[in-house]
């Protein structure tokens, strides 16, 4: 029971970690409805900024240095490419973000070569202790924090101007831009944010009981799409249900490899794609995601 | 009346002689006021396909004018050129101007369009369905301070009380009336100079269309201009001071509504008045009676 215990609170730090990458995949969907693919590269790059710049200017100064830098990656890529990229489907732009993080990731990737760079961070491998149960402190902190940033964007995309604005873009673009909303200013917007959640997002992914940031960070950030996916990719709520969801599956898969060894290695990396293919057959929508409401 | 087409008119006059029925009134007669919409030779394109050619068209501050035509005529790009959503459709203004309040719109993107006070209802009133219908006001009021979005808030829900109790629903189940009243007060909140209106009756039930037209006619009285692009010649013609007819991108007929709804060539073409009435010859007074009879028809269709 301590074991299962332990995992669960494992999974769903980690989770809130996926949640918040999956936040960004929501906040440019919300925003465009385009599906983005550079978002492992955003995030990335942040992590490298703050691996880079924390010897010497300190992790809090690096990890802004780091968030405005993924930020201005993700300004820099609907500016220069996406909205230069005058395709009708939003389907084409998806497979254009594809090629973009390929690019970043290649270079990124190159950059840190075969190290292991550490983030500096101030919780370093302390733990907490609950009873049974044994916790990473920045595990607590991942959790805390991303609870904190998805209840700030759920009230933001309700209540403030930008919210509303964001909606309006995604839903129709032609007829927001007829209410006077700046369409160029609300996708660069939501870029830039999910830069930025890219960069806090990569903090915790490569801090304890993760050794640092290497090369396949990365990869470990594309678990969080089917995340985005299974809670709905125009769900706030969706990207913290699947964030949790995809998190607990993987920890609690990993942890018992050796009891489904029968279903052969590498289960817990494959547990959340299962996930996610069930929830869409029987939700096609996600589990929060919107349907598109007609009149019967 | 004058059959010279002046610059910033009414577009290309047609002489008496080419139309049936009384002839158009020169568009001398309605030059537009200081501040209002002025287009002028207006060529339209998508891609290579000419949309809209030489158009010339005018709408005086505090106005409503109304545009007819049959599907296809270029409507919707007329409208499209003056709001600036031409790109959305991979079209271009190639020559030509538009302005408003002496200020040229062509080459302004759709957002600063709304600031300078042109504000276009879509046709299929394309309201946010996902969005609640305070939501869909909230996103009208988007480049507005809060002050003014409260004020044109509180127009708009005297103007359509429904959506004040409908505030909290989403917009995709509302009736098609009532997205009509959603899709207008929508626009209304970001308190326009001038309003475009594409097919506000479209699909709409008689009572409801009359209802809209009623609305049109408040919203004016309030002292907002109106471009109103209907298929509903008569509703348009009953609603506008001036009338413009495009035909294959071409304004082929304009002046003041009253003369427009009497002129055999619209009567039979747009109000499907038939054939006994449109018989006699170019410039025939019909006559008191035959008159009497005719607005009688006119009502009906309006009502």
């Amino acid at each position: 029971m301590a074991v299962f215990l332990e995992l669960l609170v494992n999974g769903i730090s980690v989770g809130a970690v996926y949640a918040l990458i999956a936040l960004g995949f929501v906040v440019i969907f919300k925003a465009t409805e385009v599906v983005n693919f550079t978002h492992a590269s955003l995030l990335l790059a942040g992590g490298y900024v703050i691996a880079r710049l924390h010897p010497l200017i300190g992790f809090w100064a690096a990890l802004a240095a780091g968030i405005a830098a993924a930020a201005l990656v993700g300004a820099l890529v609907e500016f220069l490419i996406l909205r230069r990229a005058h395709v009708g489907s939003r389907g084409v732009l998806a497979i254009v973000t594809i090629g973009v993080d390929i690019l970043l990731t290649t270079e990124l990737t190159r950059r840190i070569g075969t190290e292991v760079l550490a983030l500096g961070d101030p919780w370093g491998d302390r733990v907490l202790r609950l009873g049974p149960v044994t916790v990473a402190e920045t595990r607590v902190v991942a959790l805390a924090v991303a609870a904190t940033l998805i209840v700030a964007f759920l009230l933001a995309f309700k209540f403030t101007g930008w919210g509303v604005a964001m909606r309006a873009a995604a839903e129709d673009a032609e007829t927001a831009a007829l209410m006077g909303v700046r369409l160029g200013r609300v996708s660069l917007s939501a870029w830039a944010v999910a830069g930025a959640l890219a960069a806090v997002a990569a903090m915790f992914l490569c801090v304890f009981p993760t050794p640092g940031l290497d090369r396949g960070t990365a990869a470990a950030a594309m678990k969080a799409f089917p995340a985005a996916i299974l809670g709905g990719l125009d769900s706030t709520t969706g990207a913290l249900a699947g964030g949790l969801i995809v998190g607990v599956t993987e920890t609690l898969m990993s942890g018992y490899q050796s009891e489904l060894a029968f279903l052969g290695r590498g289960i817990g990396d494959a547990a959340p794609f299962l996930v996610m293919i069930v929830i869409l057959l029987l939700r096609p929508s996600g589990l929060f995601g919107t349907k598109e409401p007609a009149r019967v | 009346m004058s059959g010279e087409a002046g610059p910033g008119t009414g577009g290309p006059e047609i002489e008496g002689a080419e139309i049936e029925g009384p002839q158009i009134a020169a568009p001398g007669a309605a030059d537009p006021k200081a501040g209002g919409l002025e287009i002028r030779g207006l060529e339209v394109r998508y891609g290579p396909v000419r949309a809209l050619r030489g158009v010339h068209l005018a709408v005086p501050r505090g106005a409503v004018a109304a545009v007819l035509g049959a599907n296809g005529a270029g409507k919707t790009t007329l409208l499209r050129a003056v709001s600036g959503t031409l790109r959305f459709h991979r079209g271009a203004i190639t020559s030509g101007t538009v302005a408003f309040g002496g200020s040229r719109l062509d080459g302004v993107p759709a957002a600063a369009v709304v600031r300078r006070g042109v504000v276009q209802v879509p046709e299929g009133r394309r309201v946010f369905a996902r969005m609640t219908v305070a939501e869909n006001l909230r996103a009208g009021a988007l480049g507005v301070p809060g002050r003014r979005a409260a004020a044109a808030r509180e127009r708009v829900l005297e103007l359509f009380p429904v959506l004040a109790e409908r505030a909290h629903q989403r917009a995709g189940l509302l009736s098609g009336g009532e997205q009509q009243m959603l899709a207008i007060g929508r626009a209304l909140m970001a308190g326009p100079s001038l309003l475009l209106l594409d097919e506000p009756t479209l699909g709409l039930a008689p009572l409801m269309a009359a209802r809209i037209a009623d609305t049109v006619r408040q919203i004016n009285a309030q002292g907002t201009s109106v471009l109103l692009v209907e298929q509903n010649a008569a509703m348009a013609l009953a609603l506008a001071e001036r009338a413009y007819v495009l035909e294959v991108g071409e304004v082929t007929l304009s002046g003041p509504a009253a003369e427009l709804a009497a002129s055999d060539e619209v009567r039979r073409r747009y109000l499907g008045i038939g054939a006994p009435e449109t018989d006699r010859p170019v410039g025939t007074d019909p006559g008191p009676g035959h008159e009497r009879h005719e607005r009688t028809r006119l009502a009906r269709w309006t009502a």
